[in-house]
């Protein structure tokens, strides 16, 4: 064990690489086809009738059968199914019935809060957990290592909700009128302008790019920063700090653990005596050759903490007042609109799976001791 | 290969501790002697007998509306411990004392205008319970799952194990809550019926919404234990004691439940353990949603999810409950957390 991984790690030019990413690609394909069928089959099953519940009082036989022919509602199960994959490869995922839009739009608008709160709180929570797992580990036993370790046990148990609560009160009933109040709802304050990103790169609806153009645009702190409007920057920030807190911590706790719990065993090695023999200093030991190989644990645990944090979106959006993806999934549920749920789970489950191989990959480029295939 | 009829007497195929005291015997004292074991164990012993004794311990009854009952009971009175009054006037103090006329309620009086400690007391048997089940339910299934799935290899292996792929692609709580729409709307089918009529029967839960959330909530953290049965069995197969029962031709249920098994529990044990923890988290995060326990049911997270419009005008409403469920997962987390160091060798030394 006490062998040398300071290989330099080389990215290109590793037939072996290749051909697990390839592999790896091609095992997902049957579990994207089940995620479709799950997405399709839960939808379905769904409470009620959609007709029912979109038109109310209107509904009757021929409304009925009108909307169902329009939504292809009254095709058999099978056949609804065989359009439905044939749709979604085309990157058609259908029209809710509740906002009567395409779904992609609905996409366009709703998925960059959400990638924005869990890219806010994965900041966060690698930020601070690797620095505590750092501190914690350099210094075993000391104040700041018992305080981390309690600090983070406890925070692994807190859940979102209570949380987002209790930080929602603390930062603005509490601390209101003074510098450190925040706000606890809705992503910007009201009156502020969001300059619109398409317009500003020249694109007009209907031009292939106009969708990117518009959901980076949605994504408020990348616009401000194209932009370079510094009121809406700060803005976005103060009201993005409470729920991407309250999202953090568990993952932080995880983190801030697996650092150090990784880093002591690192430091225990042969190798990193052999280090601080040959007379390197302490800073050196330390992160060039014990942390490079005791973060590799902490990318497994950031890859695990993913599907928690969109998870917790949902429930920290329902508290902030954020209309995001939970948000949305949370009202088509309630309104049986088919086309949204199933389109806003596969690109979550989609999102989820890509994010996993990528970690998965990132981990083999960096640990060249992981057998391959 | 194993096919022929067992000729050999059954032997006891359980690897014998080297100690004389037992294998369990030395977990329990290194659980003991761990800080996190410790106080994992207070945490659960004490919100164990808070359920047990619910009933004698409750001031009032969970689910009666103190309208008419108590002529001074108002909606979201915050709480009011007379005793109290006698104290100095500190913060914390400060917020249980008040007008010695007003009715005592230890934790306050909730939107509803029940008693809200009382109902934090019958809390801990809903949460408890549900995560016992959930865990029992996820556990069998999923070793079930995992260790054909490692024993038998091949194409079953790859079937189950992409089946789980698939489970573990969704996020889970959004999965749970995709579930448990299409559970409640399946509820006319006389199939669930059954299943509601008979979970009712035996869990003793009337809300129909908690049983599908559990039922939901067990459902997405079955893959969890069967990658680990799965992992664990993998590589106990090829271990020398289990090549041995294989020679003297014991049958393949005997192998995997006797030979493969009991030496594969240790991390499931502790997964389990945690896995309480997260079950409890995941039906009240249900609830708070409003897709799990319905009203009246003294549920943590449907306690939070009905008032947390009210948390600037009525904070003992949110806190109280949110403090009842960090309490309870965080004891399943440091047993857990104990556990996992008590029964893994290498970490003895940490």
């Amino acid at each position: 064990m006490g062998r040398s991984t300071l290989r330099p790690i080389v990215l290109f030019g590793r037939p072996r690489m290749t051909k697990y990413i390839i592999q790896r690609l091609i095992a997902a394909i049957p579990v994207l086809i089940g995620i479709l069928f799950v997405t399709f089959t839960l939808a379905r099953l769904l409470p009620g009738d959609p007709c029912v519940a979109m038109l109310g009082e209107k509904a009757n036989e021929v409304t009925c059968a009108a909307f169902n022919a329009r939504y292809g509602l009254d095709k058999p199960i099978p056949t609804q199914f065989a359009i439905y994959f044939r749709d979604v490869l085309r990157g058609d995922l259908g029209d809710s019935f509740r906002y009567g839009r395409p779904v992609t739009d609905l996409i366009i608008e709703r998925l960059p809060v959400t990638i924005e709160l869990a890219l806010a709180a994965m900041f966060l929570s690698v930020l601070f957990g690797v620095t505590l797992g750092i501190i914690s580990a350099r210094k075993q036993n000391s104040f700041v290592d018992v305080a981390t370790m309690v600090g983070a046990t406890i925070g692994f148990s807190v859940p979102v909700f209570v949380l987002g609560l209790f930080l929602a009160y603390v930062f603005a009933i509490v601390l209101k009128d003074t510098p450190f109040s925040l706000p606890p709802s809705g992503r910007l304050s009201p009156g502020m302008a969001v300059p619109s990103l398409p317009a500003t790169l020249g694109l007009e609806k209907g031009d292939r790019l106009y969708g990117v153009a518009s959901f980076l645009g949605n994504l408020y702190l990348l616009n401000a920063i194209v932009h370079g409007d510094m009121a809406l920057f700060k803005d976005a920030v103060r009201h993005l700090t409470l729920p991407a807190l309250a999202l953090s911590t568990i993952p932080m706790s995880l983190i801030a653990r697996m650092t150090r719990s990784s880093l002591l065993e690192v430091i225990s090695q042969d190798y990193v005596r052999t280090a601080r023999a040959k007379g390197l200093a302490e800073q050196a030991v330390l992160f060039r050759h014990a942390l490079r190989n005791a973060l590799l644990p902490v990318v497994t645990v950031i890859g695990l903490s993913l599907g928690f944090l969109l998870s917790g979106a949902v429930l920290t959006e329902t508290i902030f007042g954020f209309s995001g993806v939970g948000r949305i999934l949370y009202d088509s549920i309630t309104s049986r609109d088919y086309a949204p749920i199933q389109g806003f789970t596969l690109i979550t489950a989609i999102g989820f799976l890509f994010l996993n191989l990528v970690v998965d990959i990132l981990y083999g480029f960096l640990d060249p001791r992981i057998r391959l295939g | 290969m194993l096919s022929q009829p067992r000729t050999v007497a059954p032997v006891d195929l359980v690897v014998p501790a080297r100690r004389s005291r037992g294998l369990w015997y030395e977990t329990a004292h290194a659980l003991l002697r761990r800080r996190s074991g410790q106080i994992g164990l207070i945490l659960i012993g004490f919100l164990v007998l808070v359920a047990i004794f619910a009933p004698q311990l409750a001031t009032h009854d969970p689910l009666q509306v103190l309208i008419d009952v108590e002529p001074n009971a108002r909606r979201r009175t915050p709480p009011c411990i007379h005793a109290a009054n006698n104290l100095p006037a500190w913060p914390l103090i400060r917020s249980f004392q008040c007008d010695p006329t007003m009715p005592q309620h230890l934790f306050g009086i909730d939107g509803n205008v029940r008693d809200l400690y009382s109902r934090v007391l019958y809390g801990a048997r809903v949460s408890l319970r549900v995560g016992f089940y959930v865990v029992f339910v996820a556990l069998v299934s999923g070793t079930l799952i995992g260790s054909i799935s490692g024993y038998v290899g091949g194409r079953v292996d790859n079937i189950l194990m992409r089946l789980m792929d698939i489970v573990l692609a969704f996020p889970s709580l959004i999965l749970a809550i995709a579930i448990n729409s299409a559970l409640l709307q399946a509820l006319d089918t006389s199939l669930l019926k059954a299943i509601i009529v008979g979970l009712r029967q035996v869990l003793g839960f009337e809300d129909v919404g908690l049983l599908t959330a559990l039922m939901a909530v067990s459902l997405v953290s079955i893959p969890t234990f069967a990658r680990l049965a799965r992992a664990s069995v993998l590589s106990i197969k090829e271990q020398e004691y289990v090549m041995a029962a294989r020679a003297l031709g014991a049958s393949h249920s005997r192998i995997l439940l006797r030979a493969i098994l009991p030496n594969a529990m240790a991390p499931l044990i502790v997964a389990a353990t945690l896995g309480v923890a997260s079950a409890i988290l995941d039906t009240a995060a249900l609830s708070f949603l409003g897709l799990g326990a319905r009203p009246p049911t003294p549920e943590w997270g449907a306690m939070i999810g009905a008032e947390r419009n009210q948390m600037f005008t009525a904070p003992h409403l949110i806190i109280f409950p949110g403090l009842a469920i960090i309490l309870t997962v965080l004891g399943f987390n440091l047993l857990g957390d104990g556990l996992r160091d008590a029964l893994d060798p290498r970490m003895k030394n940490r």
